[in-house]
């Protein structure tokens, strides 16, 4: 009998266990999952908080009910690995011996890396929104907000979510619009990135949408201290950006006891995968998925969940000695909340940019060009998320592998990647 | 894409001035590069971060992101910053002859 053993019970860590437990027969594996507290939070669900169109309650669900009979729950904080000995130190539940293990602890926040986020005026006039409490408190500072600067600051990159603070701009401007507050609010989205996005189609298709709604955009700005006090971003080059209130996406990290486990993880807590297989570098038996991996792709539910196929099919191809064939193509797909009812959604992966067309064929949704369909999309993408996603079921026409069917591209590309 | 002689060597760039082909660098070839980026001289402190995106590049196949080179260099990341203005990562990785650093999108 082998014994799994899964760190984290999010969205990777749930949907890995769950669709383990049903690969796997109950005398071919045990399966333990780890987390440290029993709330999971709908992430996506966090953006919408700060204006009031949902509450922290319709988000948080406890973990142990998304996973399924036959898989033991342990709440636990987990202090180290030791990769060699195939064993997971916990802080009051002693040791757990492991045949495989999966990492599937996410990213955390690490707002104290950045000098003064956390000092005066955090959580006064300087937010983040991704924290339930977070997004809790700017969504009262919102309320009240009637004139001046907002800014929207990422300080560094990998973050989760990466189109989350472009969301955040148009939600906002759409929402002072609505309040006939627009003309007295000035909104900034001042990123580290030299463009809207770093895909160079997608990018220049959201920079035009920030561009006619009024919202500036600072690039290539690498923030070095916030001064709640005196309301200001300063870049580690010297330049400014003042604001009356500041939208941080903080720092990103792994989870702490990834750094603390000899060879597991990298400088910043990720853990150094294979992008195809999943398998990590430090060692055969140590898998990772989701925001835990030190992958270039976005951390995001949709890559988890494109993931969790190839995941399960090669740790059962580990298990019995064979090579691991599955493969990840890198395959990205979210919606982007554009204000008014309105979304669109882009859906790319290491070789082929987010490009237009239609998801997941010829007919479907319309991919980056703003829909009402799109936000309907972004709407059930909830209930997806609790019914099908965490279960570890395939999502009807939405395969890991990514679709090339309906997206407008040059014929000439085409033949080149099926001559490919 | 243009191929120039830069410090005596013909060298493959991409459109931002990175090179293609790693291999081509040289340590002649980085003072080079680092004069058309107005850094002349090149400290010892500048040399130690450019050896050390090499190495990162060597071993692993990209170079770090510039809170990572803080976090593993040893060099603080205010003082990457003096040493090479605007993008520490990127203009490192430019004068030691490697890829641009990945955007982690």
């Amino acid at each position: 009998m082998h014994r799994i053993v899964i760190l984290g019970a999010g969205t990777g860590g749930t949907l890995a266990a769950n669709r383990l437990r049903r690969a796997l027969g109950p005398h071919d594996a045990s399966i333990i999952c780890v987390d440290q507290d029993d709330r999971h939070v709908y992430q996506p669900g966090l953006l919408f908080v700060p204006f009031g169109r949902t509450g922290l309650n319709d988000l948080i669900r406890r973990r142990a009910r998304q996973i399924h009979r036959g898989i033991e729950y342990r709440c636990d904080v987990v202090e180290s690995v030791d990769i060699s000995a195939n064993v997971v130190h916990l802080a009051k539940g002693g040791e757990l011996a492991y045949d495989v293990l999966v990492v599937a602890s996410g990213a955390v926040l690490a707002p104290e890396e950045t000098e003064g986020l956390t000092g005066p005026g955090w959580m006064e006039k300087v937010f983040t929104f991704y924290t339930p409490d977070g997004a809790a408190a700017l969504a009262k500072a919102m309320a009240t907000f009637s004139s001046g600067r907002i800014v929207v600051n990422i300080v560094d990159l990998p973050i989760k979510c990466p189109v989350a603070p472009l969301e955040f701009c148009f939600l906002a401007d759409a929402y002072f619009r609505q309040r006939q507050l627009r003309d007295r609010v000035q909104l900034s989205l001042v990123t580290p990135l030299d463009g809207a996005f770093t895909k160079p189609i997608a990018a220049k298709h959201l920079g035009g949408m920030l561009s006619e709604r009024g919202i500036e955009l600072v690039t290539e700005f690498n923030t070095g201290e916030v001064d709640g006090t005196g309301g200001r971003l300063i870049s580690f080059d010297g330049r400014e950006v003042p604001f009356d209130l500041a939208v941080v996406i903080p720092a990103h990290s792994g989870a702490p006891y990834v750094a603390k486990s000899p060879g597991l993880g990298d400088a910043l807590g990720f853990v150094p995968t294979n992008e195809h297989t999943l398998q990590s570098l430090a060692a055969p038996n140590v898998f990772a998925i989701g925001d835990a991996t030190s992958l270039a792709v976005s951390k995001a539910g949709s890559v988890t969940h494109f993931q969790g196929e190839v995941l399960v099919q090669n740790i059962q191809r580990f298990l019995k000695g064979e090579p691991l064939d599955a493969s990840y193509d890198g395959h990205v797909n979210c919606f982007i909340e554009t204000g008014s009812s309105k979304a669109l959604l882009i859906d790319f992966n290491d070789e082929v940019e987010p490009e237009t067309g239609h998801y997941p064929g010829r007919v479907g949704m319309p991919l980056l060009k703003e829909s009402r369909l799109n936000h309907l999309g972004k709407l059930m993408f909830q209930w997806f998320y609790w019914h099908l996603l965490l279960p570890g079921r395939n999502v009807p026409g939405i395969s890991s592998a990514m679709p090339l069917k309906g997206k407008d591209r040059p014929v000439a590309k085409r033949r080149e990647e099926v001559a490919r | 894409m243009s191929v120039e002689t830069v410090a005596g060597v013909s060298l493959d760039l991409n459109e931002e001035g990175f090179l293609t082909d790693p291999s081509q660098w040289n340590e002649d070839v980085a003072v080079a590069l680092a004069r058309r980026e107005g850094i002349d001289p090149l400290s010892e402190r500048h040399w130690e971060v450019i050896r050390f995106m090499r190495h990162e590049f060597e071993s692993k196949g990209a170079g770090p992101s510039v809170r990572m080179l803080a976090k593993t260099s040893g060099v603080p990341i205010k003082e990457l910053y003096e040493l090479f203005p605007k993008g520490p990562a990127k203009l490192a990785a430019k004068i030691a002859g490697i890829p641009k650093p990945r955007g982690c999108i």
